[in-house]
């Protein structure tokens, strides 16, 4: 079927076809379908497969920073009861993947390269025999004679400009910040965050003569199929991956890693399915970390509050040679104005588990110090802060001269402030108490890049008038089938009952994957474009042109005829596979999405307990595809935002490298306590340029300067400013006021 | 997990004849469980007592005692408790979760062991769980840690916050062993590590905790602040348990004890005695502070807890005496 566009998206489809549709299934905030099976325990999750014969394999990991295994006394394990198996293939690998990788060369596993690198996988008959036998097994190292640093700000740290982050450098920043009015030089850092998504990292692995089945959590299936065949040495048509429920994953699932490394190599030694679950410390410390990063921000500005100087640098961190650099100042490229401009990224290389992409790699860290940094200026000029930031809005991506494609960060600004209350703020800090608690708040922009990858998605109209939908697109519990079936019911002009998704299978046609916001863009416009073929066809059928086409409640109508759908399908199922790939328009236009935090804080004045009050969101990331589950990603990202504020760190010990709070007893994300009433406010917008859709990515934009307006809004309530992340009690309390001073506050 | 055989003692001279014959105890296994997994703890034989009947709150003349087996969530839900020693109910409600709190006990919340990452970290040395190994707390990361009653063996807290409030409450725990019955007061179940820190408190081998005493309600300002890194689900970063009575503008009477701020839930009464007697004022709180915390010693990251818990206590014997201290 010849379609008006090529898979290649290469202009802006401003058609804006789902405008003009009937069914009026789009936005609406329906329900997930698969929701009942969740709550209910019936969505079948990897690990809770049930393979007849199935094995239990539990990693063991390296109690040593760096060096090489001497020797596995395996033979005392290998006498435990129920014991199988002591593995140390050359299959396995030191590191995960990264996301997208689409390859994962093996790695000895005898070289060990970060304290908790997996060196060995134990199997037994049970889960408790294995981790019994992972727990008794000895192995003995011989230490790295050139160990690399454990610590990035070690002088002996190598530090590199990564190959894929060139210096973006114009004008001439240090001068503008002599001859600026106003100039802000400040350093945060803010700590390595953990994924921590609920479902640990699993995979059952079952052997067919030469054919590999994986049942695991994962988030991008056709190239982690790469992966694991690149491992295992194998061709990855012989490699099928089954994941349909994905318990999260924040990043952490994007590229395969140990486990299912480790369930393919022992399912094949020992001629039987074989199933590894890491447990939750394990996930901590081999799996993938956010970077620490060190970020000096330089901004000066004119007497009237104009960015003239913006300097963005950071220092983060990795395993030697790997390419993954935290990319903090992704945002800061486009977002505000100043023609002197440094932004650049260093990667220190030291030994710690990999890092790669958590929740929003960039910005989540990026923009929350660079709208810390915004307030500082905002202070010093004494300007609003909400005035300030729409000041420094620039026609053009600065340097680049590149032309946006659409950018809501105006709006809202303004109907955040509005919903929020933001006229009620006192502009200065200490000036409203409520018994012990300083209340303060701020705001920051969100800003988080847009991306379109390749994808593909088969959609079938039955002849009973039903439709399916097929991908091997994940569903990490973000929506992907709420609302993959949602865009072909509106296409297809049926109600949502009449739609099936089928997901998370490589038999499938080739998702995009869940990661980088992309997952519903990308899969979603080739749904679409799949439902554009079938329309062309029932056009035909009906005997009209494919413009005049209206669809609706299973009718098709169009040049002043009728039918029911179904009956234009007849006996034999209309079976399209749309296509859609990244092309000019990627290149043409500066895609973001945008959106804007406000945050209510209360300050304890004797403890400098930081409680998050309230907090509002409002967020333009085009057209919204379905407004609860958009919300739901804007509202999860935002409680992320309060983790990143105020609790999350992973706490590594200098003197081996191990990481000591590698639990979720320890390692503090926000409980339901932590957070409070949020308000989401979602402002439709059409960006033809992202996607035929006219919507883009929604999933991190919520986190993606949340930590920025929970600092701010700590200042404003108590004074201080801090510019180490997270901002915990102890690094407020020597600088708190007085608690028993006769305040200059009135009292709430 | 090694594997371990379960039998469910009827009694409590059931439990203690299994006990006797080298079982372990388990109740609501919340912690002991975790310690399997790890094997930090590593029982061939558990003996449940969760079925020996030790699970009523009933009057002790003018007091009340507790049973071992009452869970942390019914202790809480007691009207009595709620009543005459709210300083204990809220203490347990500042700690864990409702889950938790539904299964673990009085008696075993006494026995819950520290959270230090050292101990809970086979491949780091700790001398809590592998003696003689080293402290692997003292110069690593050390937040959480204590800054009183350490020794160069271990800085490891209790972590709890039932026994803080009972510490306060004069409380006694109640056991039974091969010699018959002990009455422990609170204050002196914990062991502090000094060289051995192994043993956490004072149950002599073969001892089961049967329940705990309050004594008669003191009928003062009860408070339980616990200052935590999160709003819930966190341990204490610092916690003061109060129980203080006013007499003419002057503090008649105090108990104050403090969690997560030593190896063990602390009392001083050198603390009290500074106050008693006296006209509360931000200064009279310092001096208390001062008096706490002569000894304090942190270990680097923990540091920030000689400051926290001087603030934490002015901010307790604040609402205790101000009748509105967050005026100016």
């Amino acid at each position: 079927m010849r379609l008006p566009f090529s898979d290649m998206y290469n202009r802006p489809d401003e058609r804006n076809l789902l405008d003009r549709t009937g069914q009026g299934l789009i936005g609406k905030p329906l329900d997930r379908p698969e929701g009942p099976l969740k709550v209910s325990g019936a969505a079948t999750y990897s690990a809770e497969w049930n393979l007849p014969n199935c094995a239990e394999g539990v990693l063991v990991l390296a109690s040593i920073p760096q060096g090489t295994v001497r020797e596995i006394h395996a033979d005392p394990v290998l006498a435990m009861p129920g014991v199988m198996a002591v593995i140390a293939d050359k299959a396995m690998v030191r590191r995960s993947a990264q996301g997208t990788a689409g390859k994962a060369p093996a790695q000895d596993v005898t070289t060990v390269e970060y304290f908790g690198q997996p060196v060995a996988v134990v199997v037994a008959e049970t889960f408790e025999q294995a981790r019994d036998a992972a727990l008794a097994l000895r192995v003995d190292y011989d230490p790295a004679e050139k160990p690399v640093p454990l610590d990035p700000e070690s002088p002996q740290a190598e530090v590199e400009t990564p190959s894929d982050s060139k210096p973006i450098e114009g004008g001439d920043l240090d001068a503008a910040m002599r001859e600026a009015a106003f100039a802000i030089d400040v350093s945060y850092d803010t700590p390595g965050h953990a994924s921590a998504a609920m479902e640990p990292h699993v995979t059952i692995a079952e052997w067919q003569d030469d054919r590999l089945i994986l049942r695991g959590s994962y988030q991008m299936l056709s190239h982690n199929v790469k992966e694991i065949a690149d491992c295992l040495s194998i061709k990855p048509d012989k490699v099928r991956i089954i994941a349909p429920y994905v318990g999260g994953g924040f990043g952490s699932k994007l590229g395969i890693t140990h486990e299912a490394v480790a369930a393919a190599v022992a399912a094949r030694e020992i001629g039987r399915p074989v199933r590894v679950v890491m447990t939750r410390q394990q996930v901590f410390q081999t799996v993938m970390r956010r970077s620490e990063t060190r970020q000096r921000v330089r901004l000066a500005a004119d007497a009237g509050g104009r960015i003239v100087g913006l300097g963005h640098e950071a220092l983060v961190s990795n395993l030697p040679q790997e390419d993954f650099a935290e990319p903090v100042t992704q945002a800061t490229e486009f977002l505000y104005g100043g023609d002197n401009r440094l932004l650049k990224v260093e990667v220190a290389r030291i030994s710690r588990l990999t890092a790669g992409s958590v929740r929003a790699p960039g910005e989540a860290v990026g923009m929350q110090v660079l709208e810390a940094a915004m307030d500082e200026l905002a202070e010093a000029i004494g300007m609003d802060p909400i005035e300030l930031r729409k000041r420094n809005l620039p026609a053009t991506v600065p340097v680049e001269g590149t032309p946006y494609s659409s950018r809501m960060l105006v709006e809202a600004l303004e109907a955040g402030a509005k919903a929020f209350g933001w006229d009620r703020r006192q502009p200065t800090p200490c000036q409203t108490r409520e018994g012990d608690w300083w209340i303060g708040h701020g705001v920051a922009s969100a800003a988080r890049v847009n991306m379109m990858v390749p994808a593909e998605a088969r959609v079938t109209l039955n002849p009973d008038g039903s439709a399916l939908v097929e991908t091997d697109q994940t569903d990490i519990g973000t929506g992907s089938y709420a609302i993959l079936g949602q865009i072909a019911g509106e296409m297809l002009g049926l109600p949502i009952e009449r739609v099936k998704v089928e997901l998370g299978d490589t038999r499938l046609p080739a998702g995009a994957g869940s990661g980088g916001s992309f997952g519903a863009i990308s899969t979603g416009s080739a749904v679409m474009r799949a439902c554009e073929a079938i329309r062309e066809t029932l056009a035909k059928k009906l005997g009209c042109e494919a413009e005049e086409l209206q669809l609706k409640d299973g009718v098709a109508s169009g040049g002043g005829k009728q039918q029911p759908i179904a009956g234009l399908v007849q006996e034999k199922p209309l079976a399209e596979t749309g296509s859609i790939k990244p092309g000019k328009t990627a290149k043409d236009f500066s895609q973001a999405s945008y959106g804007a935090f406000f945050a209510e804080v209360a300050v304890h004045a004797f403890t400098g307990e930081t409680r998050v009050r309230r907090m509002t969101g409002a967020f333009g990331f085009g057209r919204v595809l379905n407004a609860k589950t958009a919300r739901s990603q804007c509202l999860g990202g935002m409680v992320w935002g309060i983790g990143s504020a105020l609790t999350e760190e992973l706490a590594f010990d200098l003197r081996d490298g191990h990481l000591v709070n590698h639990d979720l007893a320890e390692y503090h994300v926000p409980v339901h306590a932590d957070v409070p009433a949020i308000e989401v406010i979602l402002l439709e917008e059409r960006d033809a340029a992202a996607s035929p859709l006219q919507a883009k990515g929604v999933g991190e934009l919520g986190i993606c300067g949340a930590a920025g307006a929970i600092a701010n809004a700590i200042h404003n309530a108590c004074g201080v400013r801090v510019r180490s992340f997270p901002l915990t009690l102890d690094k407020l309390i020597d600088q708190l006021p007085d608690p028993f001073a006769p305040a200059t506050a009135k009292v709430a | 997990m090694k594997a371990f055989t379960l039998d469910h003692a009827a009694d409590a001279q059931d439990a203690l004849d299994a006990l006797g014959a080298g079982a372990t105890a388990i109740a609501g296994g919340t912690n002991l469980v975790d310690l399997m997994k790890l094997q930090i703890a590593a029982p061939d034989r558990l003996v449940s007592i969760r079925r020996t009947g030790l699970d009523q709150i009933a009057p002790d003349g003018e007091g009340l005692r507790i049973g071992a087996l009452v869970t942390n969530a019914d202790c809480a839900a007691d009207g009595r408790v709620r009543r005459d020693w709210p300083l204990l109910a809220q203490a347990i409600l500042a700690g864990a979760s409702p889950q938790l709190r539904n299964r673990a006990t009085t008696g075993g919340n006494l026995c819950q062991r520290t959270r230090c990452g050292y101990f809970y970290d086979t491949t780091q040395a700790c001398n809590k769980r592998a003696p003689g190994t080293g402290c692997g707390a003292l110069g690593g990361f050390n937040r959480i840690h204590a800054v009183l009653g350490t020794s160069d063996a271990c800085i490891a807290t209790y972590p709890g916050d039932m026994a803080v409030a009972l510490l306060a409450l004069d409380a006694e725990v109640l056991t039974q062993g091969p010699d018959g019955e002990r009455t422990i007061p609170v204050g002196q179940f914990h062991r502090q590590p000094g060289d051995d820190p192994s043993r956490d408190n004072t149950l002599l081998p073969g001892e089961l905790i049967t329940g705990v005493r309050l004594p008669a309600p003191s009928g003062g300002m009860q408070i339980y602040r616990k200052v935590r890194d999160r709003a819930s689900y966190a341990f204490a970063l610092v916690s003061v348990a109060a129980d203080l009575a006013m007499e003419d503008g002057r503090i008649a009477r105090c108990a104050l004890a403090f969690g997560s701020l030593g190896t063990v839930p602390w009392r001083d009464r050198a603390v009290e005695q500074a106050l008693v007697g006296e006209t509360p004022s931000p200064a009279l709180f310092d001096k208390a502070a001062d008096v706490l915390l002569r000894d304090a010693r942190g270990f680097g990251e923990n540091d920030f807890k000689i400051v926290l818990a001087r603030r934490a206590l002015a901010a307790t014997l604040a609402e205790a005496t101000l009748s509105n201290p967050a005026k100016g």
